[in-house]
């Protein structure tokens, strides 16, 4: 037997158009934490996939336990002893905790036709305080919060007895807590021999938990070396292919006057967001930082009207707005990138043009009622020049692009409207290293114009790097505020977590 | 990356496969019958086209923005039996409304698509505020439009048309070109035998509803906000709303332009049997959305163009036709047809799955 548990090379996988992996490779040694990192679109899912069998790959091989052997889908994966926790969770929300840890390869009795449901929560009962959970099996799924669901799907995992376990982007939305409990977790399996496949964008934990690191770029792979002599720059590097000298951009912007304020905000939620009382500047950039399930999100989409509010008075420039829906936001100048791109953000199947101008056709009709093709066209060029969009023409649709153009784009459909505030919550996320550097460039240009923006961010230091105050918020109540120049992760984090 | 004009065969096949598929069988018809390319058939072709493209375009809008009409048919069916209602001849003896004054053609015309938008709002109410899925709130106007449509009728057929109702569907350029020469001439002038009555006698009147019908269509997708609000609503309906799009305006407008239509489609329909009952227009629901999908409207939503439409129904029309040159039992052109629907749509939504 060789010295790896698994090891794939040479692995090519083409998609229409792109080829997502060129000649990757990884092996995994037994008994260790290995990190693969790689900017987004470096094929670092792709590649799990393929050792899960979601994907099939078009060449290539997978050694497994010395063996060569072909994984036909995430059955067989599951069966050999190869587990994944997904980037994107996939639970049932309406069926218990239990079920959805065995969905699939239920315990049967009765010559296998009837699910035999005592043992199968007995079962989970066992895997849940394996890794330290104490929750019911017998309640349902849905009762949990996001990150709760997350822990479940790694006792899933956990629960298949597995030999090497992937786990994608596990800690995206957990909070500093349940990553430790996330760490122990991975530090008793690891003592058991079992091999870790770690994916996550977070530097400090890669150094923290892994024991090996392989950097892929382009779908190839760079390299493999020991964590213990790696540095985060060191990694950027590798992982971009070039120097990155600074993280954030000069700001120039200077704060100006109070031009919006939120007063008594409250949700009609009695759990989300209330009493919500702030204000911003004319060119300020306010971060917004709190953990997961503090209702940062569910408070600007209820300024933006997407979620209903019982009390609070929102004014722009000393005049009060009424806002019940998206429409009435955008009519008084307000913008707002979504947190989850993908379901509220780009219009998948439709053109780079159709994107730009969705929102604000009104400016393009002639004689009211027919659109000027030309005048949008060079809309959307001007834009595609102004933030360096690169793709191949206006006609493409934007689901083929990469992450950072498409927020490039979903940016390019408010700069046509020309708002005066812009809510952008979580800009960078699932954008790659490079590519977020230049959506911080448009960010400090806008605040130079003039704009007023409200950044909510999970990243630390993309808040400390780039506001000009931090409002924290905990449990659905604003704690505090902190000026840009003294921010930092400790008074940040004390004022996050300050439950009542 | 993809290169845009490139030629990939096995990609053509797949994705024109049905078409392909009608094609071939529209040439082994030819060799297996008689009379299958002919001038008359031709002109039926396009006759029963007209009206099934009108009902296509009014379900395409429904399925961009993901939803569906089962109650078109339904709709299409009461709007002959209204347009029947008014347009009876003054002396007919079972008229159904002897008190009825003489109504020129074309405003009974407006006033059916007038009434059928009614049910098209309601449709789009209930999905856009009732959030109802489109299949059960259509399902249930489907259900609804029938019984109306039964109670209205009492259940009789009607007939004994006005002429000049009837005209709307029998009448071609030819036949308008001549009623036209006799207000100006002593005598009518007679364009049979002649080249230029060959031509025009291709253009039915109901192939110019059907033009203008498409034409419209396509300006109010391409060129309009309305168009514009549909297909960003079926790319992705929450991101939509984020960006200002008013969604539950533009559910209803689709909505009721599609009733508009199926009151058009339902007058002209009528106009062609000549009479109008309960069982008029039965399934054209479905055939217009196995129309619409094999024109590559998809069933995944915010992807569809009225040339897909056209040819969508251009093609299931051909399979109608061959199917019955070939002699098949109409019983199991039924079974064809159902096949060619799930068979289109597999392939549709194959284009999707193709990706991983």
């Amino acid at each position: 037997m060789s010295e790896y548990r698994l090891e794939m090379s040479g692995v090519v996988k083409t998609f229409p158009g792109v080829k997502a992996l060129d000649h990757a490779q990884l092996k995994l040694r037994p008994g260790t934490v290995h990190a693969l990192m790689g900017e987004n679109g470096a094929g670092k899912s792709t590649l799990m996939k393929c050792m899960f069998g979601i994907y099939h790959m078009d060449e290539g091989e997978v050694i497994y336990e010395g063996e060569k052997v072909q994984i036909k889908g995430p059955l067989d994966a599951l069966h050999r002893g190869i587990a994944m926790v997904h980037q994107e969770l996939q639970p049932i929300p309406e069926r218990s905790i239990g079920e959805n840890i065995y969905v699939g390869r239920y315990p049967m009795k009765c010559r296998g036709l009837v699910v035999d449901h005592d043992k199968m929560y007995e079962d989970a009962a066992q895997v849940l305080k394996e890794v330290h959970l104490n929750y019911d099996p017998r309640a349902k799924l849905g009762t949990l919060s996001v990150s709760q669901m997350q822990l479940v799907e790694i006792a899933k995992a956990v629960s298949a007895d597995c030999k090497v376990l992937i786990l994608d982007e596990p800690t995206s939305s957990l909070t500093a807590a349940e990553v430790e409990a996330l760490f122990t977790i991975v530090d008793e399996l690891r003592s058991k021999g079992v091999s870790i496949v770690y994916i996550s964008h977070k530097m400090d934990e890669i150094l923290r938990i892994s024991d090996e690191v392989t950097i892929m770029r382009d779908g190839q792979y760079v390299g493999t070396w020991s964590a213990k002599e790696l540095t985060t720059d060191f990694i950027i590097t590798k992982m971009v292919g070039r120097e990155l000298t600074d993280l954030f951009p000069k700001r120039e912007n200077i704060p100006g006057e109070v031009v919006f304020e939120v007063e008594d905000f409250t949700s009609i939620d009695p759990k989300s967001f209330r009493h919500a009382t702030f204000n911003v500047r004319k060119g300020e950039i306010l971060g917004v930082a709190g953990l997961v399930g503090a209702q940062r999100t569910e408070l600007m989409e209820g300024l933006f009207g997407l979620r209903c509010h019982t009390a609070g008075k929102i004014t722009y420039q000393g005049k009060e707005l009424k806002i019940d829906q998206p429409k009435d936001a955008i009519k008084a100048g307000i913008a707002m990138l979504t947190e989850d791109r993908r379901a509220t953000g780009i219009l998948g199947v439709l053109s780079i043009a159709d994107n730009v101008s969705i929102a604000s056709l009104n400016q393009y009709l002639i004689g009211g009622i027919m659109l000027d093709d030309a005048k949008i066209e060079q809309l959307v060029q001007e834009n595609v020049a102004k933030l360096s969009i690169k793709t191949p023409s206006s006609k493409t649709q934007i689901q083929s692009l990469s992450g950072g153009n498409q927020q490039k784009v979903l940016i390019s459909r408010w700069l046509a409207n020309d708002p005066d505030i812009f809510i952008l919550d979580e800009p960078t996320r699932g954008i790659d290293v490079g590519a977020k550097y230049e959506i911080y460039c448009i960010i400090a240009e806008l605040a130079k114009q003039g704009k007023s923006i409200i950044m909510i961010s999970s990243e630390m230091s993309e808040l400390i790097g780039m506001s000009d105050r931090v409002m924290v918020m905990c449990d659905g109540r604003v704690t505090g505020f902190i000026d840009g120049a003294e921010a930092n992760q400790e008074n940040i984090m004390a004022l996050a977590t300050r439950f009542e | 990356m993809e290169r845009i004009n490139s030629f990939n065969p096995k990609k053509f096949v797949s994705d024109y496969a049905i078409i392909l598929l009608v094609l071939l069988l529209a040439v082994f018809t030819f060799f297996n019958s008689e009379n299958f390319v002919s001038q008359s058939n031709f002109k039926n072709l396009i006759i029963n086209m007209a009206p099934r493209f009108i009902i296509a375009c009014g379900v395409s809008g429904c399925l961009i923005t993901k939803g569906t009409d089962l109650s078109a048919g339904r709709q299409v069916g009461l709007a002959a039996c209204v347009s029947a209602m008014l347009l009876q001849q003054m002396d007919y003896a079972a008229k159904m409304f002897p008190d009825l004054p003489d109504i020129p053609w074309f405003v009974a015309m407006l006033i059916v698509m007038a009434v059928m938008s009614v049910f098209g709002a309601v449709n789009g109410a209930v999905i856009a505020y009732l959030k109802v899925p489109p299949f059960i709130a259509t399902l249930g106007m489907q259900l609804v439009v029938y019984g109306i449509c039964s109670i209205s009728t009492g259940n009789q057929p009607m007939g004994g048309y006005k002429k000049s109702y009837l005209k709307v569907a029998s009448g071609t350029l030819k036949t308008g070109a001549e009623d036209v020469s006799g207000l100006f001439l002593e005598e009518k002038a007679n364009l049979s035998d002649t080249p230029v009555g060959f031509v025009l006698d291709f253009v039915p009147y109901l192939a110019i509803f059907a033009v203008i019908v498409g034409l419209f269509i396509w300006f109010l997708y391409n060129k309009t906000r309305h168009g514009k609000y549909m297909y960003a609503i079926g790319g992705n309906e929450s991101a939509a709303q984020v960006a200002g799009v008013n969604v539950s305006a533009t559910i209803i407008r689709i909505y009721v332009l599609a009733s508009v239509l199926y009151g058009l489609a339902g007058f002209l329909v009528g106009a062609k049997a000549g009479g109008a009952s309960t069982a008029t227009a039965y399934g054209y629901e479905l055939e217009a959305i196995a129309a619409c999908t094999i024109g590559g409207v998809s069933a995944n939503g915010g992807v569809g163009k009225v040339s897909g439409v056209l040819v969508g129904v251009l093609v299931f029309e051909i399979l109608k036709i061959c199917l019955q040159f070939l002699r098949l039992d109409p019983a199991y052109t039924f079974v064809a047809q159902g096949l060619v629907i799930i068979v289109a749509v597999a392939l549709d939504l194959r284009k999707y799955l193709a990706k991983k």
